[in-house]
């Protein structure tokens, strides 16, 4: 240990014997970590902005329907069965970690909208909460969006797509327009930012959102009515309710807590047609779909070997394309920071061999005074290496200086990665150990009498 | 018991087709405290007898005692050691290391003893060597700082910082003009018969062979004479 101090200690001071070749020498390694270290950092941040644009598409987005009816052998298909409930909503954002955000999505068939003189029908209307925008990942451009009081007031507001407040309100702006929608007036409170069509190629502004509470109470007035298609279903499950529109949403009836228990959830007087839910990041999907699993299970009862009430999806094809990005970016990083760094490797080799035939005499000197081959071929491999390592730290200050410089005047998003730093240390003093090995090797193999001579 | 033993020593180097003889059976044994000189014409394998005695060469045949115990076979480390311990080398064009303070090129060979020496007592050792050729003044000073005489002192106190039993110089004085060759030989001198230091001493001029108390002369591989004089100055 002392004796490598000791080799070191040589090395830097041989050295600082030609200061500037040594500077020349380490400026490949410098810049090799440096733009491996700038290229990470500049990469791990892109590759973050990436993916949180591919996450506002929905990326991360899980969908929770209720499972397919069947009567007599003939199943109605998925979302046929009222089983999902606002409180389920509730319950998975309160107890599912992975989960970021939940809304409960009712459903509106095709329904008119009217303003004056004008109508239009939304390709979608749906009734949600006010964290249905986190979900999804959608802004309004003008006004703002309902809120949880709204909500649980079935307040007669409602948020409109580009498209709608185009045909209805033409150039005119539309925060605070009435609109009625079958026959029940509803506040324009705010536009929702252009989306343009989803990946099926439906215009996803074409659309209306309101508290799910006025769509279901004051407008549908039917509080089992499921989407297109349930209403061979809604008929034949029990216990079908009809709340008058404008009550409250408290529609539980009293049930003693050990009946509750005991007896399986067939009532239902409040169901939505979806849950959306949000996954915190793209790696936590499946755990966030296991959790939502687990817990749906626990609340509607639903013992191990029997089917599942309830269906949940996610992006799949949106979540392998996001991968891939990824995946191809941290390669074309990898591949340019491996050449960097290859070739600074070889600028030290090459500086090595040519100081090692400039010194020539001086190995031959030390040979003559006692040196053995070992000696030589420990001091050069040495200076290889306090080169590469002295480059290494360069080349972290000059990485993080470029990447702070990039963050700051190109406004480019940035992520610090203290593993590019460990990797690029020891990248280069393996380099070092690597390029220095065979100048070092040949120094120390050489005559001491014909390298005395050598002039 | 000789410090320097040669019985018979050949020197062979195979040029591919030519195999050429340059040292043909040499006997010569030297005794400690010994001031000798080595001439002959350029080609004559006073060099590569040197070399050999120095252990940077190995002979193709014949023995070589040094201290009474056989060197010429001996591994490159062992022989590396010897080299390190007990001789020094001076060299006609000084060979010192560049851009470095005449106290490293003096402390520079004790980095590849046997037994690693405190930087304190290298240090020491090296400063006192240095006051006594007489550049106590200097020691900060690199090469290029010096005169030719000075830069052989200093290549003079780096070959006696391991204390070794004796002293090979090659040509020491032929890059030196003739009023420091005066002061380098007449320092061999006081090293000779004050610390009674063997030096060898190979030269091809007549007056500084004349300084030395014996004189070998080499004609084409062989010892052509081999005569003690008076050991006068030049």
């Amino acid at each position: 240990m002392m004796n490598w101090i000791r080799i070191l200690i040589a090395a830097c001071n041989a050295l600082r014997r030609n200061v500037l070749r040594s500077a020349l020498t380490t400026l490949g390694i410098v810049i090799g970590v440096g733009s491996v270290i700038a290229m990470m950092e500049v990469g791990n941040g892109s590759t973050a902005a990436v993916q949180q644009t591919i996450s506002s598409l929905g990326a991360n987005m899980l969908m929770v329907f209720p499972g397919a009816a069947a009567s007599g052998g003939i199943s109605f298909g998925s979302g046929s069965t009222m089983t999902l409930t606002p409180g389920d909503a509730e319950a998975i954002f309160k107890e599912c970690p992975s989960v970021r955000a939940v809304a409960p999505v009712v459903r509106m068939r095709t329904t008119q909208v009217v303003y004056g003189n004008r109508n239009w029908v939304p390709s979608e209307t749906s009734g949600t909460t006010e964290t249905i925008f986190d979900v999804r990942q959608w802004a309004v451009v003008s006004g703002a969006y309902f809120t949880a009081r709204d909500v649980r007031n079935a307040a007669c507001v409602c948020l409109v797509g580009q498209t709608v407040s185009q045909q209805l309100f033409g150039r005119e702006p539309a925060v605070g327009k009435q609109i009625r929608m079958q026959n029940v007036n509803l506040r324009v409170i705010g536009v929702l930012e252009k989306k343009g069509s989803n990946m099926m190629g439906r215009d996803q502004d074409d659309t209306v959102v309101l508290p799910w509470t006025t769509a279901k109470f004051r407008i549908s007035g039917n509080s089992s009515g499921g989407s297109g298609g349930s209403n061979t279903a809604a008929a034949a499950s029990a216990g079908n309710h009809k709340t008058y529109p404008g009550s409250s949403t408290g529609l539980y009836p009293a049930v003693a807590a050990t009946r509750a228990q005991n007896s399986a959830l067939s009532v239902r007087f409040v169901n939505v047609d979806q849950i959306m839910a949000s996954a915190a990041s793209a790696e936590e999907i499946p755990q966030a779909m296991e959790e939502i699993t687990n817990l749906l299970h626990e609340r509607h009862r639903i013992r191990a070997g029997e089917l599942d009430d309830f269906n949940i999806r996610d992006m799949t094809e949106v979540g392998n394309t996001m991968a891939s990005v990824t995946e191809t970016i941290t390669r074309l990083l990898m591949a340019v920071a491996a050449i960097s760094l290859v070739v600074g490797g070889v600028g030290i080799m090459n500086i090595m061999l040519v100081s090692v035939t400039e010194r020539t005499k001086e190995i031959g000197l030390r040979m003559a005074v006692g040196a053995k081959a070992g000696d030589i071929l420990r001091q050069f491999l040495a200076e290889a290496v306090v080169l590469c390592l002295f480059g290494g730290l360069m080349g972290i200050a000059l990485g993080r200086g470029c990447s702070m410089a990039v963050q700051e005047f190109l406004g480019w998003p940035v992520q610090n990665s203290v593993a590019a730093i460990v990797v690029s240390v020891a990248v280069s003093a393996g380099v070092g150990i690597l390029f220095g090995f065979y100048p070092a090797w040949k120094a120390s193999r050489l005559d001491p009498i014909e390298a005395l001579r050598y002039e | 018991m000789n410090l320097i033993e040669l019985r018979n020593i050949t020197k062979t180097f195979d040029l591919g087709e030519v195999k050429l003889q340059v040292l043909k059976g040499i006997t010569l044994a030297v005794a400690h405290g010994e001031f000798i000189a080595l001439t002959g014409a350029s080609g004559s394998g006073k060099s590569t007898l040197m070399n050999t005695i120095g252990c940077l060469d190995r002979p193709t045949t014949g023995d070589y005692l040094l201290e009474g115990v056989e060197v010429s076979r001996q591994s490159s480390n062992a022989r590396a050691l010897i080299r390190n311990q007990k001789m020094g080398f001076v060299f006609q064009n000084f060979n010192l290391l560049a851009r470095t303070s005449a106290l490293a090129q003096v402390m520079m060979p004790l980095a590849y003893g046997e037994r690693h020496i405190q930087r304190k007592e290298a240090q020491k050792r090296a400063e006192a060597l240095l006051a006594r050729v007489g550049l106590a003044d200097r020691m900060d000073h690199t090469p290029s700082q010096l005169s030719g005489g000075q830069q052989q002192r200093v290549a003079l106190a780096r070959a006696l910082v391991n204390n070794p039993p004796f002293l090979l110089a090659d040509e020491p004085t032929g890059n030196l003009d003739s009023k420091t060759t005066v002061e380098v030989l007449e320092m061999f001198r006081q090293l000779n018969e004050k610390d009674g230091l063997t030096i060898l001493l190979v030269t091809h001029d007549p007056k500084v062979a004349a300084a030395c108390k014996r004189v070998v002369k080499m004609t084409d591989g062989l010892i052509e004479s081999d005569a003690m004089n008076g050991g006068n100055a030049p």
